[in-house]
C-alpha cells in the first residue's frame, strides 16, 4: 500500500485516497473549437509514462480535497505533492 | 525441433530423457526481416506462429526484452471465456475458444485446455437481472451459458456457501460450460516451439529501444539492445509496455497500464471443479493441476510498472473467497504477483494499423488477454500479412476513441476489474 503525502494532512494511508489518472489535462477553453482529434486526445490519449508520472488523487477519506503528486511508476516512490494548479516540479525522471 | 510420438516418448523413457533437446534455437538477429514482431508472448507468438502457417511468411523475428514466459504470459490465471455481452466482443472472444479446443492437436503440444465451467455469482437481484442479459445476448450470437440457481450452482460447485444468511449469498450463477483453463506456459511454449520449425527467429534478451525510418516515415526497422533490424512491417504486441514502446515511435495510445494482482495456495486435492467468478466482490478462483488454488484480484488505482501491488488488493479478495468458500479460511497463501496490464478506456482491445505506415498494434486486451490468445494471435497474424482488417477485428479500431464508436464492456459485461 502507497504511503501519500497529502499537502494539508501529512502521510496517509492509500486507501484514504482515489487516484484521479494523469494531471495537468485541462478542459479545452473553447469546446466549440475541438474537432474529434482533439477531443479523443483530451478524453482518452494518456501519456502512459514508465518513469516519472504526474497524477491527480483525491483525499477522499479526510480533507476531501483533490491534489497533485509526481510519482515514479517504476519504483511507486512520491518525489512530490503540490496543489492543484501549480506547474509540475522538477525531477522524477 | 523433436517430433513428439509414441516411439519418440518409448525412446525417451529408456534415454534418461536426455534427447530431447532444446525446443526452439535461439538464433542471431538477420539485419532484416520481411516481419518483425515486438513482445514474445503468447499473443506476438501466436501472430508468428499464423503469419508463417496461414500466410506463409516464415521471414519472421520475434523480439522479446525477457525470455519466453516471464511477462503477462506467465503471470495470468489462465482463465477462458467467451461470454461477452456485445456482438463485438462476443464474436472475438468466441473466435479464440474455437481455436482454444484444437490448439493442442495444431501445435502437437499439450496446453491442456480444461474446457471445465466458468461460473459467475450473482449476489443481488441486479446481478441476476444483468446475467439473464448476458445469458440471452449470448445465446443470440450463438453461445453457450446458462442460468443455475443457487443449489445448481453448489451442486456443480460443492463447498460453495449458499446459506441465506452468507455475507455474499448466493441468488444463482451464470455458467458457460465450455469456459475453463489452461496452461499457460505450454501456451506460449508451444507457440515459439511450432514457430520456430517453421522458420520464425525467436530473439530473446533483446529490447526494442526506437524505430528505423524511411524518408518518408514509414517503418523500415527497429532499433534494439542487440542491433539494428530492417522490417517492412512491424507489430507490436507488448501487452501492458504497448505505451512504451509506442513512445519511442513518437505515438501516443489510449492506454492505462495499472498492476493486476494473482496469488497462489498451497497444493491440495482437487476441491474446486470449475472457474469460479464473481465480480461484485472481485474474486476470481480456480484450481490448477498441481492442486493450487488460483487466485485473481483486482488491479490497483494508479498506473505502475512495478509488477507489484497493494496488499489491500488481494487481502479484499481473500477476505471474500474465504466468505464464499468457509474452509479455505485455514489455507495457506504461497505466492502472489502482478503483472502489468494496458487498459483501454473502454476495455476492449486493439487490434489495427497506427498512423505510422508499416506499423501496427495489437494491445489493451486489459484484464483479459489470456483467453483471447489464439484468436488475437490470427487475426493479428491476418492484418501483418494482409495490411487490412479481419472482419472480426474490424470494430477494434485505434479510429474508434475518436468516432466515439467504443465497444465499453467496462459497465456491461462479466469483466474483470
Amino acid at each position: 500500500m502507497l504511503l501519500l503525502h497529502c499537502p494539508h494532512c501529512g502521510a496517509r494511508p492509500e486507501i484514504e485516497f482515489r487516484c484521479g489518472g494523469e494531471a495537468h489535462i485541462s478542459r479545452p477553453e473553447h469546446p466549440e473549437a475541438y474537432d474529434d482529434a482533439a477531443w479523443a486526445s483530451f478524453l482518452y490519449f494518456r501519456s502512459n509514462p514508465k518513469g516519472g508520472h504526474a497524477e491527480r488523487w483525491l483525499h477522499a477519506h479526510g480533507c476531501g480535497r483533490w491534489f497533485n503528486a509526481l510519482r515514479d511508476t517504476v519504483s511507486d516512490a512520491f518525489v512530490a505533492s503540490y496543489p492543484m494548479g501549480t506547474p509540475r516540479p522538477e525531477g522524477g525522471a | 525441433m523433436p517430433h513428439f510420438s509414441l516411439s519418440s516418448l518409448l525412446f525417451e523413457a529408456f534415454n534418461a530423457h536426455k534427447g530431447w533437446g532444446l525446443q526452439w534455437r535461439k538464433p542471431e538477429p538477420k539485419r532484416a526481416y520481411d516481419v518483425v514482431v515486438v513482445g514474445g508472448g503468447g499473443h506476438g507468438l501466436g501472430t508468428a506462429y499464423y503469419l508463417a502457417r496461414k500466410h506463409g511468411i516464415t521471414n519472421v523475428a520475434v523480439i522479446e526484452k525477457g525470455w519466453i514466459g516471464g511477462g503477462n504470459s506467465g503471470r495470468n490465471t489462465t482463465i477462458i471465456r467467451s461470454n461477452y455481452l456485445y456482438d463485438e466482443s462476443a464474436a472475438i472472444y468466441e473466435h479464440a475458444l474455437k481455436m482454444w479446443g484444437g490448439l493442442a492437436q495444431e501445435l502437437q503440444y499439450n496446453v491442456m485446455y480444461s474446457p471445465r465451467g466458468v461460473m459467475m455469482l450473482a449476489h443481488t437481484q441486479h446481478d441476476m437481472q444483468i446475467f439473464m442479459r448476458h445469458i440471452y445476448a449470448n445465446r443470440l450470437n450463438g453461445i453457450d451459458n446458462e442460468w443455475l440457481t443457487a443449489e445448481e450452482a453448489r451442486a456443480f460447485c460443492p463447498g460453495l456457501d449458499i446459506s441465506p444468511g452468507a455475507r455474499y449469498p448466493v441468488l444463482g450463477a451464470a455458467l458457460q460450460r465450455r469456459g475453463g483453463t489452461a496452461r499457460h506456459d505450454a501456451v506460449v511454449w508451444g507457440y515459439a516451439r511450432a514457430a520456430d520449425a517453421l522458420g520464425v527467429d525467436i530473439i530473446e534478451n533483446c529490447e526494442v529501444t526506437g524505430f528505423i525510418r524511411q524518408s518518408g516515415g514509414a517503418i523500415a526497422g527497429v532499433e534494439t539492445t542487440r542491433g539494428p533490424i530492417r522490417a517492412r512491417r512491424v507489430g507490436v504486441a507488448a501487452a501492458g509496455h504497448t505505451s512504451v514502446v509506442m513512445a519511442r515511435a513518437g505515438l501516443r495510445m489510449p492506454l492505462e497500464s495499472f498492476p493486476l494482482q494473482a496469488l497462489v495456495s498451497e497444493p491440495v486435492k482437487p476441491v474446486v471443479p470449475c472457474v469460479v467468478m464473481s465480480n461484485a466482490v472481485h474474486a476470481y478462483l480456480s484450481q490448477s493441476d498441481k492442486g493450487e488454488l488460483v487466485i485473481g484480484a483486482g488491479t490497483d488505482q494508479y498506473i505502475s510498472y512495478s509488477q507489484q501491488g497493494g496488499l489491500h488488493v488481494t487481502s479484499h479478495t481473500l477476505e471474500a473467497i474465504c466468505e464464499l468458500f468457509p474452509q479455505f479460511r485455514r489455507m495457506k497463501m504461497m505466492r502472489s504477483w502482478g503483472g502489468i496490464v494496458d487498459v483501454t478506456p473502454d476495455r476492449s482491445p486493439i487490434i489495427d494499423r497506427t498512423s505510422v505506415e508499416g506499423l501496427y498494434v495489437n494491445c489493451g486486451w486489459g484484464t483479459g488477454g489470456f483467453k483471447a490468445t489464439p484468436g488475437a494471435a490470427d487475426l493479428f497474424a491476418h492484418m501483418l500479412a494482409t495490411g487490412a482488417r479481419h472482419p472480426i477485428s474490424a470494430p477494434f479500431t485505434l479510429e474508434r476513441f475518436r468516432t466515439g464508436r467504443l465497444i465499453d464492456e467496462a459497465a456491461a459485461a462479466a469483466v474483470a476489474h
